[in-house]
């Protein structure tokens, strides 16, 4: 019976202000959406940084049996090479420390590397891994002597330092979540500013019921009830609004660029993604219902 | 049933106080008429019952309960208990003359089978059985009055307050307006009324009291609108 009463206040509000409601809607809607985007970002440079990240600088890859690279004209490396390559790497200035990764240590990093992808894991075995010295340097800016040092002599496949590679790349991620963020933060203050200019246009329209309300005795909460839902509403169908952007961008933008991310194809999976919408909508209800809360203070008078 | 207590009440802004040190006791089921010109504080007693507004000083009991100890979440529960009728009527616009009437008990919450079986009864005791849908802007002034009344009542509030009800309407209705709100009286409700309306004091002989400036100048039962007319 109560319940009955409210919500057909609350939807003949709604209805009343539909434009306002619909811009609420959708400021709530891309700014929750881009928050998941930053949030999703986040997620994912969590996951693309790898077990060596950071650890070490400088990578020397070592050749695998049938290894594609040209300076393993199409030999593994040997034992005798490996102990050779491991006495050079240690007696060379400016190397701090050397660990050996073998076959299976490398293929265990791989499996947690690419959980999500079981694809590709599965595709690969344990003889494909390559092994690998990784060298943790004094100062990790002097690289260069190190790579020049190793790279060319027997057994060793490929060099890489490893913050080169990556930290272009995360630099730029870091560029788009904090631009996504930002975006994020403004749109929920325009949010907010907004819902609170529809529950006062809410509140001015039916002065006259609320008056009477009042006069009659009905308690603060029956008066005020009705434009709380009615942001709460908004909210809801913004952030169920926003979880479907994010889904779409999930699937369109992040799982087509994973081939081209470093991680080579971990990229954040759907229980992430179930994360994010959970958060942006409560986040997106919180907001709507305490602007709703704090605008009725004002020029509601109970 | 109301007890005022040397209260005084001045509005923001202003030098006069509304109400000036003002003590009165009304009883249960009394029928009060209260007299003065415009701006003499009728309306300030009234909405000071209501706690609509707060006294600057001096003490008001309703029903035994002191309204300054009274607190904002208990507000509502006084003003169920209390029905109000005013000179503009205040009928909602879009709704006809049952849903205004049970407007009221719906925002308290009460079960759609006792509005059925209350608002009717309380139709038929101001006299408009058989309007009970048409619209406010169907009705004339005296109807649309009973409608408010009918209103304030349906709760069966312990005390009715009326705010110049017959200031819209023409002498002759007035009276039948009169005869709702005495029928009200005799079911042992207690009724305060602001009025101008001479002759609607002369002709009822109830207690008057008469407010001039804020001060109570005249409390009299059984009394006259007043000697200089």
């Amino acid at each position: 019976m109560r319940a009955n009463f409210i919500f057909s206040e609350v939807w003949i509000g709604l209805r009343r202000n539909l434009t306002m409601t619909i811009a609420v809607v959708i400021t709530v809607a891309v700014g929750m959406a881009m928050l998941g985007v930053g949030l999703m970002i986040n997620a994912q440079v969590g996951m693309m940084t790898s077990y060596w990240y950071d650890k070490v600088e400088v990578s020397v890859f070592l050749c695998t049996k049938n290894s594609d690279m040209p300076a393993c004209k199409g030999k593994a490396v040997t034992q005798a090479q490996t102990q050779a390559l491991k006495k050079q790497i240690e007696g060379l200035p400016g190397v701090e420390q050397v660990f050996y990764e073998d076959q299976a240590t490398a293929y265990k990093n791989f499996q947690e590397a690419y959980a999500n992808n079981k694809a590709m894991v599965d595709a690969t075995k344990v003889e494909d891994m390559p092994t690998s010295f990784r060298v943790k340097l004094v100062n990790p800016d002097n690289y260069q002597p190190v790579i020049q040092a190793l790279e060319g002599q027997p057994g060793v496949s490929q060099v890489v330092n490893q913050k080169d590679l990556i930290s272009q790349f995360f630099t730029m991620l870091d560029k788009v979540r904090w631009g996504a963020i930002v975006v994020a933060v403004v749109l929920v203050l325009a949010a907010a500013l907004l819902i609170g200019n529809t529950v006062r246009l809410s509140a001015f329209n039916r002065r006259r019921e609320t008056g009477i309300m009042r006069l009659v005795g009905a308690s603060n909460l029956y008066i005020q009830l009705p434009f709380i839902m009615e942001g709460m509403i908004a909210g809801l169908i913004g952030g169920v609004a926003a979880a479907i952007m994010l889904i779409v961008t999930k699937v369109l933008l992040f799982d087509e660029v994973a081939q081209f991310l470093s991680s080579g194809g971990a990229v954040i999976g759907w229980d992430d993604l179930a994360s994010v919408i959970t958060l942006t909508m409560i986040i997106g209800v919180v907001i709507c219902v305490l602007a709703s809360f704090v605008t009725l203070r004002r020029y509601l008078r109970v | 049933m109301i007890h005022f207590d040397n209260v005084t009440k001045v509005y923001a802004n202003q030098n006069r106080p509304a109400l000036d040190h003002v003590s009165v006791d009304v009883d249960k089921g009394e029928f009060v008429f209260l007299v003065g010109s415009s701006g003499s504080g009728k309306s300030t007693f009234l909405r000071l019952i209501l706690k609509e507004e707060r006294p600057n000083s001096g003490a008001i009991h309703v029903a035994g309960k002191d309204l300054s100890r009274l607190s904002n979440f208990k507000v509502p529960h006084l003003r169920r208990r209390i029905g109000c009728v005013f000179q503009d009527f205040r009928l909602l616009p879009n709704k006809n003359v049952y849903e205004n009437v049970a407007f009221a008990l719906e925002v308290i919450g009460k079960p759609r089978r006792f509005i059925r079986k209350v608002v009717p009864e309380v139709i038929e005791l101001v006299g408009l059985e058989g309007k009970a849908h048409r619209m406010p802007n169907e009705l004339s002034g005296g109807e649309q009055q009973r409608v408010a009344m009918a209103r304030a009542f349906v709760n069966r509030p312990m005390i009715l307050l009326a705010d110049e009800p017959t200031g819209n309407i023409d002498p002759a209705t007035s009276i039948g307006i009169m005869k709702v709100l005495d029928r009200i009286n005799r079911t042992g409700t207690t009724v305060v009324m602001a009025t101008h309306d001479a002759a609607i004091v002369d002709s009822m002989r109830k207690r008057v009291v008469e407010l001039e400036d804020g001060k109570i100048v005249r409390d009299q039962s059984r009394g006259v609108y007043g000697q200089a007319y």
